[in-house]
């Protein structure tokens, strides 16, 4: 089939790309636009569905939007949402180029996020460029023995990663609990569980702090980007992402290839860990300063409808995490200014995904609302085989 | 859209050269564990009288005797038998056997664990079993909605959503016109999400885990609205009446069996019910048999005349209802209002005990009484107060589950097709 469209596009022989066609421009724009517009609409009529009146439902879409680019303040919260998801969404997408399903990025976020607070309060008093990133590579060093054990498990003993990430879930939510009770986190003279603040030498800093000091966008977000270019390089470009990608798109060709796919699973689980820790490290250097119970809040968790968004490409994984960054914020402005829970951004982004993963969903929606102008027949004859999508 | 991998559905393809260290660690560790129960269970509960285990409450009318046991010998046994258990591993190994001996010698340890927990006190073993039945019961569900839907290729992340969703339609619809109503909205619920599942797997091709994972997070966003927008102000709407536990006069008043299995609410009956009912149509009926064969290999039932999607549609209808009705004891079964994101990932666990139970249904509610009973002993500990910290007791029960999984060497297989979507030729 391949050779039959070199063939007869010659411009791809030369390495050129072939001007986009409607397909694309629909795949690409239209239907990620009609997606997030549509779950916006459908939104509104859950609002006036349960019982929210029309002007309300007003105000709550135009704080939504208000609140997550309608500002610099409102940028500034749309980021400091977006980073730790996109860490953590691109620690999950890594799994999926591995044929890994991480659901564990929760239980990673939290052993990182305990080691970076431990980091950040116990190790007080050395200079801010020691610290900081003496904090950061503590926090990605539990977060990836957290995933590592589970990719160790599945590459020796076959334990399927799903249980064994679930399961790594719970042991961290309970390890956390216990470590905030116990005296080597706590802060003395408090029974809370709470744990120490941490010093402000390994404080992420705020890039806007000149601008206004309420602007919370920190350097969390310089890191998501750096770590954006360094998986797309690492996915793309290196030995290792092509025995990741090839582990995951058929192991036992990559096992005959010569691929140690046993390694590769222990190696991608193990830089997924290091990716979630470092969003958990990202909350609490950059956004809460101390450690409570169960400070990940489900992020681990939305972070899989990012990577599942992004297509488990790095720059995907970027813009839905920006996308998803945008709807918090706005979701919290929407509460406060409209009174209308934050719970309905969870729909919206399920709506969106959905959208998004089911075009065929909008594209009936959009031909039956536009029907489509009748083909070239230039353009038919070209494509006789992809048309029918089968070979002859 | 599709993902670069179907990341579930290549464990049966994956290479199949995972003897792996586990053999080489069991006979150590089983050695280790003898020696451990030994020290601490042994040297810690001598002296301090025996454990009583009470199986009858004082005013049963068919009463039996409490159980005592002499707590240090007990946990000296146990290491011995562990003990030999671990040479025996080492010198000749166990070859087939070895995932049996590894569960059994873990029942042995938590045994002795109980055994030194009681020393010099008394602790209702009934009472246990009780809670261990009733915690399993939204496990097993889950495990079984898993199944139904699995074995016709259709993955079932979504079965979390299901039981949500069925919690939520049980405490709105039995509010508003009473529990037995209120069950069969929560079983409707779960059917219409299984239908939404499958409409996205099978009519919109969407890739089986974004779609659970889709119904996930609209579910969990769509109740939390609704409960902290509605519910908070209308508590009205919320507030349904709890089925009771059924007396049954005879067979209620057996000692132990009684308050174990009889006397409990439907939910337990139910679940018993769904685990026989769906053994038996999976593996003794032709629609059983179909289904199955629409897991295993889509082209050839498709050859064969049997309708791949209808089939398809069906089994994860089924699914969801059944998840509904697990769904239900969150609400209608314990405390009768809805709470936002009140399953807490039971249907992953009930995920976890399908793969554990090897996509059986037996297995699998094995699998949920194992999950229960650690669930519920943790609760029953915290009155006999033990040393350790009640943290890591709540942790056992998992990193058990991941010892067992582990030692499962290869022998858990999926459906083959699964996590594939499958079109007509």
């Amino acid at each position: 089939m391949s050779t039959i469209d070199r063939r007869q596009e010659p411009a791809d022989a030369r390495g050129r790309r072939a001007a986009p066609s409607r397909d694309e421009v629909e795949s690409l724009v239209l239907v990620p636009l009609v997606a997030i517009l549509a779950a916006l609409a459908l939104g509104a009529i859950g609002m006036l569905a349960t019982g929210v009146d029309l002007p309300t439902t007003g105000r709550a879409l135009a704080a939504l939007a208000a609140g997550s680019v309608g500002s610099v303040g409102a940028l500034s919260e749309t980021l400091t949402a977006a980073a730790p998801l996109t860490l953590a969404g691109l620690g999950i997408a890594l799994g999926f180029r591995a044929g890994l399903f991480n659901i564990g990025a929760e239980g990673q976020m939290l052993v990182g996020g305990m080691a970076a607070v431990l980091v950040g309060f116990a190790a007080a008093g050395l200079p801010a460029w020691i610290h900081l990133p003496l904090a950061l590579a503590a926090a990605m060093a539990a977060g990836g023995l957290w995933g590592g054990v589970a990719g160790w498990l599945r590459a020796a003993t076959g334990a399927h990663e799903v249980i064994s990430t679930i399961m790594l879930n719970f042991v961290a939510l309970r390890l956390v609990d216990y470590l905030l009770r116990s005296g080597l986190f706590r802060s003395p003279g408090r029974s809370d569980p709470v744990s120490q603040s941490i010093a402000p030498s390994a404080e992420l800093p705020r890039l806007l702090a000149w601008l206004d000091p309420n602007l919370r966008v920190h350097a969390g977000v310089l890191l998501a980007l750096a770590m954006v270019v360094l998986m797309s390089w690492l996915l793309f470009r290196t030995k290792l992402g092509f025995e990741f990608r090839a582990a995951g798109a058929s192991p036992s060709a990559a096992h005959y290839a010569g691929i140690r796919t046993g390694a590769a699973i222990v190696a991608a689980m193990t830089l997924a860990g290091a990716l979630a820790g470092l969003a958990g490290a990202n909350q609490i250097l950059g956004v809460l300063g101390r450690a409570t119970p169960a400070f990940s809040s489900n992020l681990g968790f939305t972070a899989i409808a990012v990577a599942l968004l992004g297509r488990s490409h790095p720059v995907g994984v970027l813009l839905a995490g920006l996308l998803f960054g945008a709807l918090e914020a706005g979701g919290r402005q929407m509460q406060v200014s409209a009174g209308v829970s934050v719970d309905l951004v969870a729909i919206i982004q399920a709506l969106i995904v959905a959208f998004i993963a089911a075009p065929v969903i909008v594209r009936t929606a959009l031909g039956w609302a536009f029907p489509a102008r009748p083909r070239p027949p230039v353009a038919a004859a070209r494509h006789p085989i992809d048309r029918n999508g089968a070979v002859p | 859209m599709r993902l670069p991998v179907s990341p579930a559905g290549d464990v049966a393809t994956r290479p199949a050269a995972v003897a792996g260290p586990l053999p080489s660690l069991l006979g150590p560790g089983l050695l280790a564990s003898g020696l451990l129960t030994a020290a601490v269970f042994g040297l810690g509960s001598a002296g301090q009288g025996p454990s009583v285990f009470r199986l009858s409450r004082p005013n049963d009318p068919l009463g039996l005797p409490d159980l005592a046991v002499p707590a240090d010998l007990v946990c000296y046994g146990v290491a011995i038998v562990l003990a030999v258990l671990g040479a025996w591993q080492m010198l000749h190994g166990f070859r087939r056997r070895r995932s049996l001996v590894l569960g059994a010698s873990m029942a042995l340890v938590v045994a002795a664990f109980m055994v030194w927990a009681t020393a010099g006190k008394s602790f209702s073993l009934t009472g246990l079993l009780q809670a261990s039945v009733v915690h399993a019961v939204p496990i097993a569900l889950a495990g079984i909605a898993g199944l139904l839907s699995e074995r016709v290729a259709v993955m079932n992340i979504a079965v979390e959503g299901m039981l949500l969703a069925g919690a939520f339609a049980g405490a709105l619809v039995g509010s508003l016109l009473g529990g037995p109503l209120g069950l069969v909205a929560a079983i409707a619920a779960g059917a219409a999400l299984g239908l939404v599942l499958a409409a996205l797997v099978v009519a919109c091709r969407v890739d089986q885990i974004i779609a659970g994972v889709v119904v996930n997070i609209f579910v969990l966003g769509a109740t939390s609205y609704v409960s902290s927008q509605v519910f908070s102000q209308h508590r009205a709407l919320n507030n349904a009446p709890v089925f009771r536990a059924i007396d049954v006069p005879l067979l209620g008043d057996l000692p132990v069996i009684g308050p174990v299995l009889v006397q409990q609410t439907l939910f337990v009956h139910g679940t018993l019910l769904i685990v026989a009912a769906s053994s038996y149509y999976l593996f003794r009926t032709r629609h059983g048999l179909r289904a199955r064969s629409v897991g295993e290999h889509p082209r050839a039932a498709d050859t064969l005349g049997i309708d791949v999607h209808r089939t398809q549609y069906l089994n994860v209808a089924l699914a969801g209802m059944v998840a509904g009705f697990g769904g239900a004891w969150f609400t209608l079964g314990s405390v009768g209002r809805f709470d936002s994101g009140m399953t807490g990932g039971l249907g992953f666990i009930g995920l976890a005990a399908m793969i554990f139970g090897r996509w059986r249904p037996l297995g699998v509610l094995f699998a949920a009484l194992i999950f229960g009973c650690a669930d519920s002993l943790q609760q029953k500990l915290a009155i006999l107060k033990t040393p350790i910290p009640s943290e890591f007791l709540a942790m056992a029960p998992y990193l058990a589950t991941i010892v067992l999984v582990a030692g499962l060497v290869g022998r858990a297989r999926p459906p083959a097709a699964i996590g594939k979507s499958y079109r007509r030729q």
